[in-house]
């Protein structure tokens, strides 16, 4: 017994120092992210906690799971892929329109020039 | 022959999955550090798209997995759902979008919780005492002590039972609150405050005694599936109860408190799990969700407390009515042909952009508009509200899709030194972030919002589809200054017709 709750406290107290930890690198992180990314920021953020996904396919392996606890599952895992899939997929789409926009602008102003004059 | 065995035996061996999890969140880390910048972003992005990649296969790794048929349904479901919602999705929309994949991952993680329930909940509040001093019988984990004694271990430890709980209200919470805030933005449901009144915030507070008790029983083992479903239903009023009284100006505010809240309940969810990945992934979501909620709050001049207890929306909509009364019939509007030639002969313009152009889809027009104004030497340049449109930087993502240069795009404390010499702001769809009410008229509700300081400038041209107040529900000085110019209609059709008038002069 007493072997069982001091494994069960270190598991415990090791996962609470991830947990506590992971918060500051999430602080420390996120908060040099510009204003002008925080849309795709909250997008990407978002799909990262689908990470719940795990959560469900963990469960799914279970032995003696019944039928609504499978029903639940394969719920919760389609939805945990929904929002890792599209999450990601969102983010990128937004992030693709800001990135090469700085450089070809140079250019294509002078071509505009060009053009109009 | 032998390679086979041993290389699964390897796969399968818990360390090398942890090392497998670790991998998944240093790269979730170095990718939301590439998010910092414009040109790593892309990159961060696909980096904590890997990371999310590994963290699935080392889960599939694990020996205990089973059910595969279940899996790849659940899985093809989603790839099914989400690919084609993601890829289909207009750009203005992306706010509601983002909301629903928010609420299905809150959604996952209360179903999680649910089927947890259903498996350990039975020995939920047994404590981790040894079945012989407990008496409860025993459905998983058995040990042995040291004496040699075969006893069974009474069930998940109480901490899993707190965690797995709170996760599940916080989830509810989360997909019901997220639900509405989608159908808020969508206009499936009336963007403006819908409450109970002042009984707004008891109700909210009964709820979430209601969930809080419910959530209690069920830890010191109140073993009643009907407990838990209950506790999930009134999580779910209380997620209806607090989004739904909230005005579509704080809903930005809304959907980063309630990804704070998803990434909260997903790291709930590791440590009943016992899951690093889900730890450090749910909790890093859980502090960006706060400093965004935080920041924009701010940016808004509100308290967050009082957005959730709902004592914005209402209020500002009765001071609304009651500056519309006031002020009615002092507006100058205008033409297209008129406003046109007031462009063409100014040296500076900005253009502040808000939701109507985001409605409107007019971000393309506004960027023909510029193009052509450019071309006549004029000096473009754009004024960015923190909260403009639905979300923080949803004008720059707008702006980015039409090709507006990266470089043109001002933020609020730049913008505003300028607006002094500039000659024409053209403001096409942004209302409450330019009402000169949050500087100069202490009663009004947006009073202290820093706002664009558009009246600074010689004269403001307002593309608006009408008079109606916006989101905040409250009447716009701005609009009854006598520089200003009222050209009514859509905003692309309105900027279109500028940018035909313009080619003509």
């Amino acid at each position: 017994m007493t072997t069982t709750t001091t494994i069960l406290a270190s598991v415990l107290t090791t996962n609470l120092a991830i947990l506590v930890l992971a918060g500051f690198i999430g602080f420390v992180v996120i908060s040099k992210v510009p204003n002008t990314l925080h849309t795709p920021l909250m997008s990407g953020t978002n799909a990262i906690h689908g990470i719940v996904l795990l959560g469900g396919l963990l469960l799914l392996g279970l032995p003696g799971l019944d039928g609504l606890s499978k029903a639940l599952l394969v719920i919760a895992v389609a939805f945990g892929t929904i929002n890792i899939v599209g999450g990601f997929l969102v983010t990128d789409r937004m992030l693709e329109m800001f990135k090469s926009k700085p450089k070809p602008k140079a250019s294509d102003e002078d071509d505009e020039k060009g053009a109009g004059s | 022959m032998i390679g086979l065995p041993l290389a699964s035996t390897f796969l399968q061996d818990e360390s090398f999955i942890y090392v497998l999890y670790i991998i998944a969140f240093a790269l979730f880390i170095q990718g939301l550090r590439g998010l910092a910048g414009p040109t790593t972003a892309v990159r961060g992005n696909r980096i904590a798209a890997v990371g999310m990649g590994i963290a699935v296969i080392a889960t599939l790794l694990n020996p205990g997995e089973g059910n595969w048929g279940l899996i790849a349904l659940g899985l093809a479901l989603g790839v099914a759902v989400g690919v084609p919602a993601a890829r289909n999705v207009k750009m203005t929309a992306m706010p509601q979008m983002v909301a629903l994949f928010n609420g299905v991952g809150g959604g996952a993680v209360a179903l999680i919780s649910w089927v947890e329930f259903r498996h350990y909940g039975s020995t939920y509040g047994s404590h981790w005492v040894l079945a012989s001093e407990s008496g409860i019988l025993v459905p998983i984990g058995k040990g042995t002590t040291g004496s040699g004694i075969s006893v069974s271990v009474g069930g998940v430890p109480t901490y899993v039972a707190i965690f797995s709980v709170f996760a599940a209200i916080v989830g509810s919470i989360s997909f019901w609150g997220s639900n509405i805030a989608f159908g808020k933005l969508q206009e499936v449901i009336p963007g403006r405050p819908i409450s109970f009144g002042s009984a707004q915030q008891v109700v909210n507070l009964v709820l979430l005694i209601l969930a809080l008790a419910a959530g209690i029983a069920l830890v010191n083992g109140a073993h009643s599936e009907l407990l838990f479903i209950g506790m999930l239903i009134v999580a779910a009023l209380l997620g209806n109860a607090v989004v739904l009284p909230i005005g579509g100006a704080d809903m930005p505010v809304v959907i980063s408190l309630l990804n704070a809240f998803t990434g909260l309940s997903a790291a709930a969810t590791g440590m009943a799990l016992n899951n690093p990945a889900l730890i450090v992934a749910g909790m890093i979501v859980g502090a960006s969700g706060s400093i965004l909620t935080n920041l924009m709050a701010t940016a808004m001049n509100r308290s967050i407390p009082a957005i959730v207890a709902g004592g914005f929306g209402g209020g500002g909509a009765v001071a609304g009515a009651q500056g519309a009364g006031e002020h009615a019939g002092t507006v100058r509007s205008t033409s297209a042909a008129d406003a046109a030639i007031q462009l063409a002969y100014a040296n500076r313009v900005v253009v502040v952009p808000g939701y109507g152009m985001a409605v409107a889809q007019a971000q393309h027009a506004v960027r023909e508009l510029t193009k052509e104004l450019e071309k006549r030497g004029v000096e473009v340049s754009y004024a960015i509200h923190p909260v403009a449109g639905r979300m923080p930087g949803h004008m720059n993502v707008l702006l980015a899709e039409a090709d507006v240069p990266y470089d043109q795009l001002k933020e609020m404390d730049d913008a505003n030194p300028e607006f002094q010499r500039t000659d024409v702001s053209l403001v096409i769809g942004a209302n409450d972030v330019t009402n000169p009410a949050a500087k100069n008229t202490p009663s009004s509700p947006i009073y202290g919002m820093p706002i664009l300081e558009v009246s600074d400038s010689h004269s403001v041209i307002v593309i608006k589809r009408s008079m109606n107040p916006g989101f905040a529900g409250i009447e716009n000085e701005l609009y009854f200054d006598p520089k200003t110019a009222m050209l009514f209609g859509d905003a692309k059709s309105a900027v279109s017709e500028i940018t035909a008038e313009l080619a003509q002069l």
